[in-house]
């Protein structure tokens, strides 16, 4: 397939394509290298090229902060995205029953997802604050020992946030699903329903392995989001109560800023790039090997 | 279920399949239950909107009453105004209203430098790919991965050394950087898409890269740059952590106001200005969301697909 045209050294496409030379390789390249290239030294406010070794990690994971912030990231982005999944499907499936509403429903699930992580956070801040939101309803309403403040206590804090979270990213989910579900073939339902298999066994055994893209595309986002969970936290709790919805996220920007130990904080970037590189290295693996299969194939 | 609803599906779901089969009897058992769930979601997603709105309609004295879902007895918007001219961050006390403006001078020009950059990108990779091309975009969507506190701190060094950290120009570079893994990725899928003859034959008449472009892939990339558009109005309108670091005091975009008008520790705690300035936050990506619709829900799918 190769043109005469192609691969060779246009003088305007590489100037146009400028910008992404200087983010490729200044920012992706050079600014990961010296964030790793940090993090083994004793940066303080500002770097300095004093090295340290691996003393940073060594401080980081005796860092009762950073092992509650792990302990968090994979506590909150194991049930959201769990959560968002179910609750997604669940919803993409009701939807698809030819209901009255259809467009209604669907801008409903919706909308949450237009608005901003802060935005959630406020709101589910409010919804859930024991002065003013569902507790002090109920009790008003006559239930007086109604007690449900999640936000104060350093146990429940972090399901409140994933409620949040699935207020915020389930409706998304479900409008990813339903498109992949309106992309099945209608005449596999028949076929099912000729062969007499109940309705959610067609489901759980033909339909969903069918949607496998839908399923990773939306996968993909709600891992995307789990990352950028730093919002909502700020929003929310504020890391608390004490450090109880601390998340790695949120710990590296304190360590920058407000504890002035860049080193430290390097070393808990680059802690938070390994599992990104290593689902990275293994997608590319089996894409790599696909396309020699498919190769070898013809 | 008449007719005309079941054309209201929307063909671009990619589905293509319109379902046919027997109309749904009436009200059966497992109707009411379908509705039922879809209802019970709906209030899930509808009731923290709805207490936010009765509740900025709202005076103080009402809302110590602490009855969350009542309907205001005295509607008033003073604490709109309130929001929009006076609630204070820290000693400040203008309202939202500097916010709002910083955040309009933040998404107007990110938006466009960003689209610009990717839209030439995915041109020249999908037609012009010079030598090594094809490894700079790979390290480009590998930074679309890249969680952003890896990068942050070298850019803040990087920014802060040619003097545009804590600027204007600085916080919109920040969004250009953030936005072109995804951008480009767009723009070079939409390309690829295209017939190679249109590129060829504009080749044969003599054009070269910059007359290609403009003639040719600009006028027929209108569909895609409005995706691209919501996607990044949306993004930076939304974006909180960028605003706060590399924006500056002076230019701090209306979500880290609003953060700080809300979440300050000092004084009377005003819910229904703090409401109501959430709700003038998020007005402008949810005003593009129901005025863009699907293709909201298309820029969203284009941008999680990578690769």
């Amino acid at each position: 397939m190769r043109r005469s045209w192609r691969h060779r050294f246009h003088l305007p496409a590489v100037i146009g394509t400028i910008p992404m030379i200087l983010v490729a390789v200044g920012v992706f390249v050079i600014g990961i290298g010296f964030s790793v290239l940090w993090s083994f030294t004793s940066s303080k406010l500002f770097p300095s090229y004093d090295f340290v070794g691996l003393a940073q990690y060594r401080r980081l994971w005796a860092d009762n902060r950073w092992l509650v912030s792990v302990n968090n990231i994979w506590f909150f982005g194991l049930m959201s995205i769990a959560c968002n999944m179910v609750f997604g499907y669940l919803l993409a499936v009701f939807m698809d029953q030819r209901i009255r509403q259809e467009d209604l429903f669907r801008s409903i699930f919706l909308y949450p997802f237009a608005m901003s992580l802060i935005v959630t956070g406020l709101v589910w801040q409010w919804v859930l604050d024991p002065n003013l939101g569902l507790q002090a309803a109920m009790r008003n309403l006559g239930w007086s020992s109604f007690s449900f403040a999640p936000l104060v206590d350093a146990n429940t804090a972090i399901y409140a946030l994933v409620v949040a979270g699935i207020w915020q990213g389930s409706g998304v989910t479900m409008a990813i699903l339903l498109a992949g579900l309106r992309g099945v073939d209608e005449e596999i339902w028949k076929a099912a329903r000729v062969d007499g298999i109940p309705t959610w066994r067609t489901h759980v055994s033909i339909v969903a392995p069918m949607m496998k893209g839908a399923f990773a595309t939306a996968f993909v986002l709600q891992c995307v989001g789990v990352v950028r969970v730093y919002d909502l936290v700020i929003a929310m709790t504020g890391g608390g109560p004490g450090i109880a919805t601390s998340m790695p996220a949120v710990y590296v920007i304190q360590l920058i800023t407000v504890r002035q130990n860049v080193g430290q904080g390097m070393a808990a970037a680059t802690m938070m790039l390994l599992p990104v590189l290593v689902v990275l290295a293994f997608s590319g693996l089996v894409l790599w090997r696909r396309k020699r299969r498919q190769e070898a194939a013809t | 279920m008449t007719a005309a609803q079941i054309t209201v599906r929307d063909p671009s779901d990619q589905a293509g399949v319109v379902p046919f089969g027997p109309k749904p009897r009436g009200t059966s058992a497992g109707r009411i239950g379908i509705y039922a769930f879809l209802i019970v979601a709906a209030l899930f997603f509808l009731i923290p909107v709805y207490i936010m709105i009765v509740t900025s309609l709202k005076g103080m004295p009402e809302i110590r009453l602490g009855h969350l879902f009542n309907f205001p007895v005295e509607p008033t918007f003073q604490p709109w105004a309130d929001a929009w001219l006076h609630a204070c961050t820290g000693r400040d006390c203008n309202g939202l209203s500097p916010g709002f403006y910083n955040s309009v001078k933040i998404t107007v020009p990110s938006v466009i430098i960003s689209i610009v950059c990717a839209s030439i990108n995915g041109y020249a990779l999908t037609f012009w790919p010079y030598k090594g091309a094809n490894l700079l975009f790979g390290l480009l969507v590998f930074g679309a991965f890249v969680p952003y506190q890896v990068v942050i701190y070298p850019l803040i060094i990087g920014l802060s050394s040619v003097g545009l950290f804590a600027t204007l120009p600085g916080i919109i570079i920040v969004h250009t950087i953030f936005g072109m893994p995804i951008l480009t990725l767009l723009f070079r899928n939409f390309y690829a898409a295209l017939p190679v003859e249109l590129f060829k034959a504009a080749r044969v008449d003599g054009a070269g890269f910059w007359r290609i472009f403009f003639s040719i892939m600009l006028p027929m990339s209108v569909p895609i740059t409005v995706v691209a558009i919501i996607l990044q109005v949306t993004g930076i309108w939304n974006d909180f952590l960028f605003g706060i670091v590399f924006a500056g005091r002076s230019n701090w975009p209306m979500t880290v106001q609003l953060n700080n008008i809300v979440n300050t520790t000092t004084g009377v705690r005003e819910y229904n200005v703090n409401m109501a300035a959430t709700i003038l936050t998020a007005a402008v990506p949810l005003i593009i969301y129901f005025v863009s619709g699907r293709w909201f829900v298309r820029g969203i799918a284009a941008g999680a697909v990578k690769g």
